[in-house]
């Protein structure tokens, strides 16, 4: 009834192809996007963009970042943290030694820094791999963060090793530092989200994409049909890294403004993104928003509900909201062992087939 | 159906995130941790804080005539959930912050500042914030870590007759911007007085040390120094006892200082010292009246048991302070219900003379507080405390006593013209 694709004729090759091949999709889609763009940015105030939005779009952009490494081309890694610190701390040295450079450009060289430093980590990927290249990853974590706590050099010698960032403007309006409007940082988020996961989406759809898939499924047989295993992963790697530095960068300079490596980029982040990628859907770009949405949304969601609703004591609650998380992490685990994006997909299907599922 | 439902389902998760916007008289958040590798140390304050306004609400009637409401968010020593509760309590009115947590402070600074809502941050967060010609909103009074460690030098100069030179000072601190925050201050003085300087990270959360203090048991430093918080603390007490370290020469921060961080060791922790800007115990006037008050009417905020800890006086005076400098805000103003900016004026004009002490029943408590406009820093005195392990009580060894000006004031000086270069702020004229 309403997802149809009867009468939906393709007539070309591109048609046919493209992203969301059913009309309801695309409309959905078209509306979520004008609604995104053109009329949040007039209802967002600073509780929603500091607490809500803004890191939902930057956590997204990091579980997008693994998602292609471990999900597309199964490398686990649990560097993810120490990745985002290394995109931090270059959107750090980028605004404060050249304070003329465009955000834009911050973020993306950045991303271009992270990349490199991915590459360099993702070496040991050619000979190891599983549970032991994510040791290995580990160590990338580790010594990341030490190196930006120890060197005084990346927090500009600050005494307190903390890294702020400065005032920086896009035509003349702040998007970074305290006073910038809340739908200006929350734009500037949105744009480098949609158009990095169009380019996901596609990367993963097209030879490279195909690769890592070819990779992630049988390297032995993959690399008989011709698929080169050096190039392959390097590539996730440096790609995965590339996202994560984004949202490393964006992490630290319009998310939070302030960050020290120990607190913000610890283990617990690298954890933090691996179990958003496994409850969102390994190997979906869906997956990796609502994955993200689903570990970051949840604990603000029963806060507000019990400490604000219900006006239970704030131990108490966080306590519970440890044990329902987890709680529900497991459940929807059983019921669904490839994450939210196979329950979205198994939705759809049901979707299409109504009112005559046979 | 399904859809229906999904689009409820939709609406109400809409409204939850949201959060409401309550009106109220005198609103102050507390920022507190209950939960954690913090916790231990998190409790008792938020405890102390929460306590000390019911009070005031069951008494008083409030402050000035006007009601406190008093909301509690957890953060969990987090700075992400820190900017959460920030976020969501200042739609309410919030009058002030106190954070509790270095980490949270920085992320505050520049917010609370474009938002016009004073930040206290009692005896931690950014030492120059001292300077209130560059930092409007931000008060550290009574006390700053760079106070803390030239006070517990001086101690040691006391200690050793006035001669620290060729000394060993090693300083165990917690790998943050909280524990870094003396480096500077020690190497500073040590240029001064000639000691030598060892430092010793402790990454968060502070449970691993054993190599840390394999280091001080073969090098055997003259005295140990403690940027400690949270269960870093207890660990490091217990380590120091099993290497044998004299404890009368391991000095803790004020935030190294509570009750919890020492019963763990049993007696191995008897005769450790930590620097303290308040009283101890519970001999004073003011605990009556929370008894009275809160406790007896099962109003308190945990069980009751931390009244008179360390930590819980720490937090009650907190809200004393906080409570005072709204006082003096109304009376400035003329109005019950102050709102942030005129909460600001009264933290900036606040003074607490003995007389004051003694009528809140506090009398010796801790020393004088004048605030000024470029000053944010207050006394900067302090007094250094001895655990005694048979009686389980802390005791004042020394008397209020302030830090070495020449030093601090020029690094404070320093600091923040630095900061202000960086986010380009013309400092106010006093």
């Amino acid at each position: 009834m309403f997802y149809r694709e009867s009468g939906d004729f393709k007539s070309n090759y591109a048609a046919d192809q493209q992203t969301f091949p059913i009309k309801f999709d695309r409309i959905g889609v078209a509306i979520f996007l004008v609604f995104a763009f053109f009329i949040v940015p007039f209802i967002i105030n600073d509780y929603w963009e500091k607490s809500i939005i803004v890191p939902v779009l930057v956590w997204s952009l990091a579980a997008l970042g693994l998602n292609i490494l471990t999900g597309y081309c199964g490398l686990v890694s649990l560097g993810t943290g120490g990745f985002m610190a290394v995109g931090a701390y270059a959107s750090y040295k980028l605004t404060t030694s050249f304070p003329e450079l465009n955000m834009f450009l911050v973020i993306l060289f950045s991303g271009g820094i992270t990349a490199l430093v991915g590459i360099l980590f993702g070496l040991p990927s050619l000979r190891i791999k599983g549970f032991y290249l994510a040791v290995a990853t580990l160590a990338a974590q580790f010594f990341l963060i030490w190196l930006f706590n120890k060197v005084p050099w990346f927090y500009n010698s600050s005494a307190s090793g903390m890294i702020t960032v400065p005032e920086r403007t896009i035509f003349g309006i702040a998007v970074t530092g305290s006073n910038s409007p809340p739908w200006a940082t929350y734009l500037f988020c949105l744009i480098f989200v949609v158009v990095f996961a169009v380019i996901a989406r596609n990367l993963t759809r097209g030879r490279l994409g195909r690769s890592w898939m070819a990779i992630r499924d049988m390297d032995i047989a993959a690399e008989i049909i011709g698929v080169a295993p050096l190039s392959a992963k390097l590539s996730a790697f440096a790609i995965s890294s590339f996202y994560i530095g984004l949202s490393g960068a964006l992490f630290f300079s319009v998310y939070l403004g302030a960050a020290e490596p120990t607190e913000a980029f610890g283990i617990d982040k690298s954890f933090l993104v691996l179990f958003m990628i496994i409850i969102g859907g390994l190997g979906s770009i869906f997956g990796s928003f609502i994955g993200a949405a689903f570990m970051f949304l949840l604990p603000v969601l029963f806060k507000n509900i019990m400490v604000g609703g219900f006006g239970w004591p704030t131990d108490m609650v966080q306590h519970l909201i440890f044990m329902l998380v987890g709680a529900l992490i497991m459940f929807f685990l059983i019921v669904e062992p490839h994450g939210l994006a196979q329950l979205w997909r198994v939705t759809k299907e049901k979707l299409r087939l109504w009112p005559f599922p046979h | 159906m399904k859809l229906r439902s999904l689009t409820a389902a939709a609406i109400a998760t809409t409204l939850a995130l949201g959060s409401g916007v309550v009106s109220a008289d005198l609103t102050f958040p507390s920022l507190s941790y209950r939960t954690g590798a913090y916790a231990p140390n998190g409790i008792p304050f938020a405890d102390g804080y929460a306590d000390y306004f019911t009070m005031l609400n069951e008494r008083d009637g409030g402050i000035g005539g006007a009601k406190i409401n008093f909301i509690e968010c957890e953060t969990g020593y987090n700075t992400e959930k820190g900017v959460e509760c920030y976020e969501s309590t200042k739609g309410e009115g919030a009058l002030l912050y106190q954070p509790l947590s270095t980490g949270i402070t920085y992320q505050l600074i520049p917010k609370a500042t474009a938002d016009g809502i004073p930040v206290h941050s009692m005896g931690y967060g950014r030492t120059s914030a001292a300077n209130g010609k560059v930092f409007s909103h931000i008060f550290n009074y009574p006390g700053n870590y760079w106070d803390a460690a030239s006070i517990i030098i001086k101690h040691i100069l006391d200690e050793e007759g006035g001669d620290i030179k060729d000394k060993n000072i090693a300083l165990v601190y917690h790998n943050s911007a909280y524990g870094k925050e003396p480096i500077r201050t020690l190497e500073e003085l040590a240029k001064k007085h000639g000691y030598k300087l060892t430092l010793l990270a402790v990454d968060h959360p502070g449970q691993e040390q054993k190599s840390q203090w394999l280091q001080i048991r073969r090098e055997r430093p003259d005295y140990v120094l403690m940027w400690g918080w949270g269960v870093m603390n207890q660990v490091a007490i217990q380590e120091a006892a099993n290497i044998r370290y004299p404890m009368d020469k391991f000095i803790g921060v004020w935030w190294s200082s509570s009750e919890n961080d020492v019963i763990p060791s049993g007696s191995g922790a008897n005769g450790y010292k930590a620097i303290n800007f308040h009283g101890v115990g519970d001999d004073f006037g003011v605990y009556d009246d929370l008894r009275k008050y809160v406790v007896d009417t099962g109003k308190a905020a945990g069980d009751g048991s931390n009244l008179g800890t360390v930590l819980y006086n720490r937090g009650m005076y907190a809200a004393v302070l906080a409570a005072e400098a709204a006082r003096t805000a109304q009376e400035i103003h003329g109005v019950a219900e102050i709102n942030a900016s005129q909460m600001r004026d009264g933290m900036e004009a606040l003074k607490i003379d003995q007389t004051r002490m003694a009528e809140l029943g506090l009398a010796d408590f801790g020393p004088e507080i004048n605030v000024t406009c470029e000053s944010h820093g207050g006394p900067g005195q302090a007094a250094i405390q001895q655990w005694d392990a048979e009686s389980k009580t802390w005791k004042l060894i020394t008397d209020f006593a302030g830090a070495d000006r020449d030093v601090i004031d020029a690094l404070i000086a320093e600091d923040s013209a630095a900061f202000a270069a960086e986010n380009s702020i013309t400092p106010r004229s006093c």
